[in-house]
């Protein structure tokens, strides 16, 4: 294929993309800040380039760059050059730049909702594109959008052509936003991170459409991704950045067969790999510390004049479990499964039918008063350390805060407690007075766990603790939750969309859909004898961090999973899990 | 481990911070300049009696040209006289206290009361957050200036009414605001969060919702202000407000505005001070809520 033969850049090919010593400067308050430093590369016609590294390494600054959407007058080209075919790109004016973006360079982003305009539909959208560029006349325009649609192999393009945004699926949408910027046939689509949003099967069927198009349309690929996995999947090139600088470039077999560069040593150790976490270590299981009877969470959608019920939403359906002491227990499934809303439920953050035990105590019922107790046997970690703490408040107050609220400790006491535990999660005591700014993700998730271990509970809820960190650091939250675990005999609820993770961590797992319990048992048994077609399907989509064992792109998209909102009276089925084998039950 | 214990320095006094924050203010040059056009105004309210260049309420003889005219500035009246010849200067120096009393009061009143209403409607919804808005949307509706007047012919009209008057004018901008800010803080993690750990209402609204909503109180506060004494001189002038011959600055421009083409300085002049104390406040406001925001300071 042409595509192999221009990778190693011979037989007098020349590059589309030409980025020589590009240099970009963001002013802070503390002046100029160099956020890309001397980023060399050529792309060839046909090739697929991957730029990856963690967050603030520059990967998106270089396609801003490229796309001249620096956000001015803050960040600014301060040096080098971009060349498209032999035009020098950053001495274009304003409207010069126009005309590159519309026909000749395209991109798809992160979050297909926000890039799409909620008003108008997907016909207009894409005919409004398609006239711009001049491709056809306005006559043939609808015609030439049905043909995008079905190029994007979206299912039934006839009437998700009258569909608005909001009417399709987050892998649709992305989808549709593959066929506008498709539609003025550019020489280079740069896709910045276009599956981090989506779930993981949805992932597999973008990047499988990508592959195919390039395929078709011998376009050149740009791809900025944070994740190793995409990056064996896709990439012919890689170029592995650090802190705005280049770290390693190489084609992306030797990348993983032999990384040159320390740093892409580690960041390649650090991805989880399926299939490769050691054996859980035997411990011996204590009692049982929750006990989960038929929880049911439905939350009703009010609608009309008079603000009745007009939907319900199903969002966990008749769920049963129990964790006992020193085990984890993960939870997995796509978005929108249920997983989080459990999590919500064992802390009553949200309304829920059914029996929760924690410790032994019946929680139904209960107002937050009588709550409280419970609360010191039970406490959560959330997704977005960022989020869930205070801005406004040092760390030091925050850790304390549930010590306070459940008058354990005050005074010095108090502060050594608060003490203990910054050194417990691995960070110094003399940063306590610091505010969470002051921090790095991975230092922000410590300091949430910090907190939850304040009032030395029995069970930690973890919703998706770790999935919003780089993975480095995420290798080393999981392994300071463990080690956690193993002193403390703490149990885990592990909720997580991430197989490759669950597998690190997990004694057993619940694989959900739509709010039901479709396939569980001990890690082996699920993640490696799956009996559940569903259960085979996730774990069939998790990109696989080896460039030797790409999986061929398949054409089909795969029916969708369906929605967890009913109409009223119209309850989903139950399913019933029956026993595979001794404690692994599927439903069947 | 650090010698210099930190919690000592964490737990200093509440005076001690209040200290801090008005040495950082004064660090910046332009909330230095606010604060100090503030203190000059507080002096002149307080010492007004002796500062006062010429009795305020005296008719004098000499202060009308031989026609009949006011004077302009300069010579024995700084700043002029007024139609019926007394001293600008002195009017406007006892007018500083009807000002800053119903600048400060008025909108302390409309600050406390509409950040109230917002957080209570914002954080608990329901039916309590549904009667509350529905409420500020009628007060809203309602002409302000209507409901002024009414209010201020059902009470007699003193400082301390007008400016509660003022205040359920003002009030309703600020709890919309709250409101919604309020609305969208509950939902984030970190409130939820408090919930999870079973911290009471109190805790949660006190120490990390309102230091939130803290930059956005600031904000309207401070420009409330100058509204606020805008709105006591559209009273005053209506007869509902001040009651002549004490001097406000409102009631000063509106006694004189039909002068204005003759004799601009009657209208300058407390104009100049409006704005003055409007500009001040906003200028303290705008930095207070830099420096009360941590996440806008450097790393250390």
């Amino acid at each position: 294929m042409t595509a192999t033969a221009n990778t190693d850049g011979q037989g007098g090919a020349r590059p589309v993309l030409t980025v020589r010593d590009l240099q970009v400067q963001v002013a802070t308050t503390g002046g100029a800040k160099t956020v890309l430093d001397g980023l060399s590369f050529d792309l060839m016609p046909g090739e697929t380039l991957c730029l990856a590294g963690e967050s603030g390494s520059g990967k998106s600054m270089t396609a801003l760059a490229i796309m001249g959407l620096l956000p001015k007058p803050m960040a600014r080209i301060t040096g080098g050059s971009i060349k498209l075919g032999g035009q020098e790109l950053t001495e274009l004016s304003e409207a010069g730049y126009r005309d590159v973006r519309s026909n000749r360079v395209a991109m798809i982003f992160q979050e297909p909702m926000t890039s799409l305009n909620p008003l108008m539909t997907v016909q207009q959208q894409l005919v409004e594109v398609l006239l711009e560029h001049d491709t056809c006349s306005r006559a043939e325009a609808p015609a030439r959008a049905l043909a995008l649609l079905k190029d994007v192999r979206l299912t039934e393009p006839e009437r998700r052509l009258k569909q608005y945004p909001h009417e399709l699926s987050g892998g649709m949408r992305q989808r549709v936003m593959i066929a506008i910027a498709l539609a003025c046939e550019p020489e280079v689509l740069i896709a910045d991170e276009p599956t981090t949003a989506l779930d993981v099967t949805v992932q597999a069927e973008i990047l499988d459409l990508i592959r195919l198009l390039q395929e078709e349309h011998g376009t050149t690929v740009l791809m900025i991704t944070h994740d190793m996995g995409v990056v064996a999947e896709m990439a012919d090139r890689v170029i592995v950045l650090r802190h705005g600088q280049e770290v390693e470039a190489a084609p992306v077999k030797d990348l993983f067969d032999a990384p040159r560069s320390d740093y892409a040593r580690e960041l390649l150790a650090a991805v989880p790999r399926l299939g490769a976490a050691p054996a859980r270590p035997q411990r011996k299981l204590g009692e049982t510390v929750v006990e989960v009877d038929d929880l049911t969470v439905r939350f009703d959608i009010t609608g009309g004049v008079l603000n009745r019920p007009v939907a319900r939403v199903h969002a966990v359906e008749s769920v049963s479990f129990d964790i006992r002491k020193g085990e984890t227990l993960a939870l997995v499934g796509e978005s929108g499964c249920g997983k989080s809303t459990i999590g919500k439920a064992l802390l009553g953050l949200v309304p829920w039918e059914g029996s929760i035990r924690v410790a032994g105590r019946q929680t139904h019922g209960l107002s937050p008063r009588m709550l409280k107790p419970v609360r010191r046997d039970i406490q959560m970690v959330f997704q977005d350390p960022g989020a869930s703490l205070d801005a406004r408040m040092t760390v030091r107050d925050q850790v304390a805060e549930p010590m306070r609220v459940h008058g354990i400790a005050k005074g010095a006491e108090l502060d050594d407690r608060v003490e203990y535990l910054f050194r417990r999660v691995g960070l110094k005591a003399d940063m306590m007075d610091r505010y969470p700014h002051e921090f790095s993700g991975g230092q922000r998730q410590r300091i949430c766990i910090a907190r939850a271990l304040s009032l030395s509970p029995r069970v930690i809820v973890a919703d998706e603790s770790v999935s919003a960190l780089d993975v480095s650091v995420q290798a080393q939250v999981l392994e300071l939750l463990q080690e956690l675990q193993s002193q403390d005999d703490l149990a885990y609820l592990f909720i997580s969309h991430d197989m490759a993770v669950i597998e690190q961590v997990a004694d057993r797992v619940m694989v959900m859909r739509l709010g039901q319990v479709v396939e569980e048992g001990a890690r082996d048994a699920v993640l490696h004898d799956a009996r559940h077609p569903y259960t085979r399907r996730l774990l069939s989509a998790v990109p696989i961090p080896d460039p030797h064992r790409r999986r061929p792109p398949r054409a089909e998209a795969e029916p969708g999973l369906g929605s967890p909102i009913r109409r009223i009276g119209d309850p989903p089925t139950r399913l019933n899990l029956s026993e595979v084998a001794p404690g692994h039950r599927a439903a069947s | 481990m650090s010698v210099i214990d930190p919690p000592a320095v964490a737990r200093r006094g509440r005076a001690r911070k209040v200290a801090a924050v008005l040495g950082e203010l004064m660090r910046r040059p332009r909330a230095a300049f606010g604060l100090i056009v503030i203190a000059i105004m507080a002096i002149a309210a307080v010492f007004a009696p002796w500062l006062m260049p010429h009795d305020p309420f005296e008719q004098s003889f000499d202060g009308l040209t031989l026609a009949g005219a006011p004077l302009p500035p300069g010579g024995e009246f700084p700043l002029g006289t007024d139609l019926l010849g007394r001293d600008l200067a002195s009017r406007l120096i006892l007018g500083t206290r009807t000002s800053l009393i119903i600048g400060v009061l008025a909108n302390g009143i409309a600050v406390i009361l509409g950040a109230g209403v917002g957080i209570t409607a914002g954080y608990f919804g329901g039916w309590i957050g549904a009667i509350l808005m529905r409420f500020t949307d009628l007060m809203m509706a309602f002409p302000a200036l209507l409901l002024a007047i009414v209010l201020a012919a059902i009470f007699q009209p003193s400082l301390l009414i007008v400016a509660l008057v003022i205040a359920m004018v003002n009030w309703v901008q600020m709890a919309r605001v709250i409101y919604t800010e309020t609305r969208s803080l509950a939902e984030r993690e970190f409130i939820q969060v408090q919930r999870s750990i079973g911290s009471g209402t109190l805790r949660v609204l006190g120490s990390h919702l309102l230091p939130h909503l803290l930059s956005s109180i600031v904000v309207f506060g401070t420009l409330g202000i100058s509204t606020t004494v805008l709105l006591e001189a559209t009273l005053s002038y209506l007869g509902v407000g001040v009651q002549p011959p004490t001097p406000s600055w409102g009631n000063i421009i509106f006694e004189n505005q039909t002068y204005f083409s003759t004799a601009p300085w009657l209208v300058f002049f407390p104009g100049a001070a409006i704005v003055l104390l409007a500009l001040a406040f906003n200028l303290v406001g705008d930095a207070l809520r830099d420096i009360l925001d941590p996440t806008l300071k450097g790393r250390h």
